[in-house]
């Protein structure tokens, strides 16, 4: 039998956290270009847009991101189309984060005083202006925090696409377990690397909200 | 043609009919103090007239430019008619001058140069070209209100609407704010004002229109409005018996 040392598990577990933090940032990044367009039509002023970005934001919270990735990895399939895992994973993971990132921005712009829409309606700019010069630099500033803190969300779900033969760090977990014989070593390591990967984001979201808040300035 | 046309407008929120057939015409260099009991419609008519809020019947009119609700012409009115609020709503992420240049460089598409002489202009008109680069937050309330006041000139608005603007000041910054009001009168600004500043609409006003009920209920020049109200709703609100 071939003996594995810890640092051979931990070797093969860090080649895949790659493809974890690949898969998160894609996540994030796509999600957050999907949310923004979310954001958009959840605050227009057209009704159907809104009834758009509600529902899409209502179903994709509403299931689990598990189901979600079953449906892009085999539904697709049934209409013949070949989808590989990490193409199922990656659009599965964007249109799920974009809900939230969505929901989670509409909520900043709302918080946003009434009067500042007024003022600046008032001297004459457009809706789009409005947003740009005068919304989203307030909203930007008390978003930073909760996004932050979804992206911890985002890398934790990107294990999920395991189960859908993405090999990311969950997955090779599995493999060195099945080769190795020590889960309790592989599964350790691999829960203290999502620790390092998760920790420090959660840990800047705090910061973050307390340097944002206690101040209470807006500059 | 008078500057500023209300004619019979409507406004009813659901089934509350706030605006019951307003008419008034405004000349150019008139200065209105618009005075009534909360709930008489007194802001939400000045809110009308720059289209924050949508009317339900009637027409309103500023030096030509129709109250229609689309963006375009709802910008053309708002070139012609500037609002300063009761609460400044100024804009917290922008200095000084940044918030009385932001509006200009974006809507009218002025050079930053141009637009920073200007708003240096109008600062000082108000008295507040030394805080320039400060931020909203570390001003007192009164300087607060004079930038929002600086901010709709530098737009060169033909009249301004002010909704109550000396209402969430502590007492003894009112004044600053009407000493500022008054000088803009005395330039010939046309402006409608909603106040609760009785003495200073007797002094600076041209007419005075009493709200009651959604209806302009008694309108004439102060001393006979003041001096002789003839509704009892009127002198109920000034207090004569």
């Amino acid at each position: 039998m071939i003996e594995f040392t810890i640092w051979d598990v931990l070797r093969n577990l860090l080649l895949a956290s790659r493809w974890t933090i690949v898969l998160s940032l894609v996540s994030f990044i796509g999600g957050g270009l999907v949310g923004l367009v979310l954001l958009f039509l959840r605050i227009s002023r057209r009704k159907w847009a809104r009834a758009v970005a509600k529902y899409y934001i209502e179903l994709f919270q509403g299931t689990p991101l598990l189901m979600q990735l079953f449906i892009a990895f085999f539904g697709l399939g049934l209409f013949g189309i070949d989808v590989p895992a990490w193409l199922a994973a990656g659009l599965a993971l964007i249109l799920w984060s974009a809900a939230f990132l969505g929901e989670i921005w509409r909520g900043c712009v709302e918080a946003i005083a009434k009067g500042q829409w007024e003022a600046s309606a008032s001297l004459g700019m457009g809706r789009l202006q409005q947003m740009r010069y005068v919304i989203l630099p307030q909203a930007m500033r008390i978003a930073v925090p909760p996004t932050v803190g979804f992206s911890v969300q985002v890398i934790k779900g990107t294990a999920l696409t395991s189960i859908i033969g993405f090999v990311e760090l969950s997955k090779a977990g599995t493999v060195v377990t099945n080769a190795t014989f020590q889960p309790f070593t592989v599964y350790g390591l691999v829960a203290l690397i999502y620790f390092a990967l998760c920790w420090p984001l959660s840990k800047s979201s705090q910061i973050l909200e307390r340097k944002l808040n206690v101040a209470h300035r807006n500059h | 043609m008078s500057l500023i046309e209300i004619t019979d407008v409507r406004k009813s929120f659901g089934d509350n009919e706030v605006l019951k057939g307003i008419d008034l015409d405004v000349e150019p260099g008139e200065v209105i103090a618009i005075i009534g009991k909360s709930g008489s419609g007194k802001s939400t008519l000045l809110r009308c007239i720059n289209g924050l809020e949508t009317i339900s019947d009637g027409s309103i009119s500023v030096g030509g430019a129709q109250l229609l609700d689309d963006e375009a012409h709802l910008k053309a009115l708002r070139l012609k008619v500037g609002m300063i609020f009761q609460q400044f709503n100024l804009f917290p992420h922008l200095t000084v001058g940044g918030n009385v240049m932001l509006s200009q460089m974006v809507v009218k598409k002025t050079p930053k140069p141009a637009a920073e002489a200007m708003a240096r202009k109008m600062l000082e008109r108000v008295g507040l070209d030394h805080k320039f680069d400060a931020y909203p937050d570390e001003l007192s309330g009164g300087q607060q209100q004079r930038v929002a006041i600086a901010r709709a000139l530098a737009m060169q608005p033909i009249a301004l609407l002010c909704d109550e603007i000396t209402s969430a000041l502590d007492p003894e910054l009112v004044a600053e704010v009407l000493a500022v009001v008054r000088e803009l009168a005395a330039e010939g600004m046309t402006l409608l004002m909603v106040t609760h500043e009785m003495k200073f609409a007797r002094d600076v006003c041209s007419r005075v229109v009493f709200m009651h009920q959604g209806r302009v209920h008694e309108i004439g020049p102060p001393e006979e409005v003041f001096a002789n109200p003839r509704t009892p709703e009127l002198k109920q609100f000034l207090g004569v018996h």
